[in-house]
């Protein structure tokens, strides 16, 4: 199982803050995971488009989209970042 | 703790004071205070609201500190950043840093700045006449991160 954490926009436009998630066994990396939650259609299809500025985390560290995901891993997406 | 997330107010004077208590060897403190403003993008601001990914928040702050302090000459770095319901005049974000002397203290505290705004995972969201909005990321923040590559 892996949890899969939305923040900000893309908590509200998903509508959920975070959810546990069997991987099917290619499923490799954060691209891979992104492109599968697309499939959901709607609002997923949407937010998480391709050339939307969407940023991701593994194990919160900031992770590119080869980052390999594991079993027990926590991976986040967020969008741009606006503190301070 | 050196990095601190928290809802309530800072006393900016005290914090300082706790920083370089009993440590002579300071010469130099910078620091630097964010605070909310009443206008962005061209329409009013009532109210901010800041949501931040625990755990990731603390993590990416203390890395940008201790990369400030392989950088810079300084002695010890403060990171205060405020979260929750926010109103124009509030205080948002202390940094502050010591140091010997002055230059490596302020390349410091505004490297620790910048890249805060462009790594550390918070998101402001904004209320307006028009209703509320998520604040987009400005290029300038970018840009501004970007130029510590360069120098140095």
């Amino acid at each position: 199982m892996v949890t899969v954490v939305y923040c900000a926009r893309l908590r509200e436009s998903l509508g959920k803050a975070s959810e546990q998630l069997a991987l099917p066994p290619e499923l490799r990396d954060v691209t891979a995971l992104r492109a599968w939650l697309r499939k959901r259609g709607g609002p997923w299809a949407e937010e998480l488009a391709d050339g939307k500025p969407v940023r991701a985390a593994v194990n919160q560290e900031v992770a590119h989209g080869d980052a390999v995901i594991k079993d027990g891993d926590e991976v986040a997406f967020f969008p741009p970042v606006t503190g301070g | 703790m050196p990095v601190r997330i928290q809802s309530e107010d800072f006393d900016a004077g005290r914090e300082i004071a706790a920083l370089r208590q009993g440590d002579a060897r300071i010469g130099a403190i910078a620091s630097f205070i964010g605070v909310v403003r009443d206008a962005n993008d061209g329409d009013r601001v009532a109210e901010l609201t800041l949501e931040h990914y625990p755990g990731m928040t603390e993590k990416s702050i203390t890395e940008i500190v201790d990369q400030a302090k392989a950088r810079w000459n300084v002695f010890e770095a403060l990171v205060i950043h405020r979260v929750g319901q926010l109103k124009p005049l509030d205080q948002i974000v202390l940094v502050a840093v010591t140091g010997a002397h002055r230059g490596d203290a302020f390349a410091a505290c505004e490297f620790i700045m910048d890249y805060l705004k462009t790594r550390a995972p918070f998101w402001k969201k904004e209320s307006t006449p028009l209703g509320s909005r998520w604040v987009e990321a400005r290029a300038s923040d970018d840009i501004a991160a970007e130029r510590w590559r360069l120098k140095g």
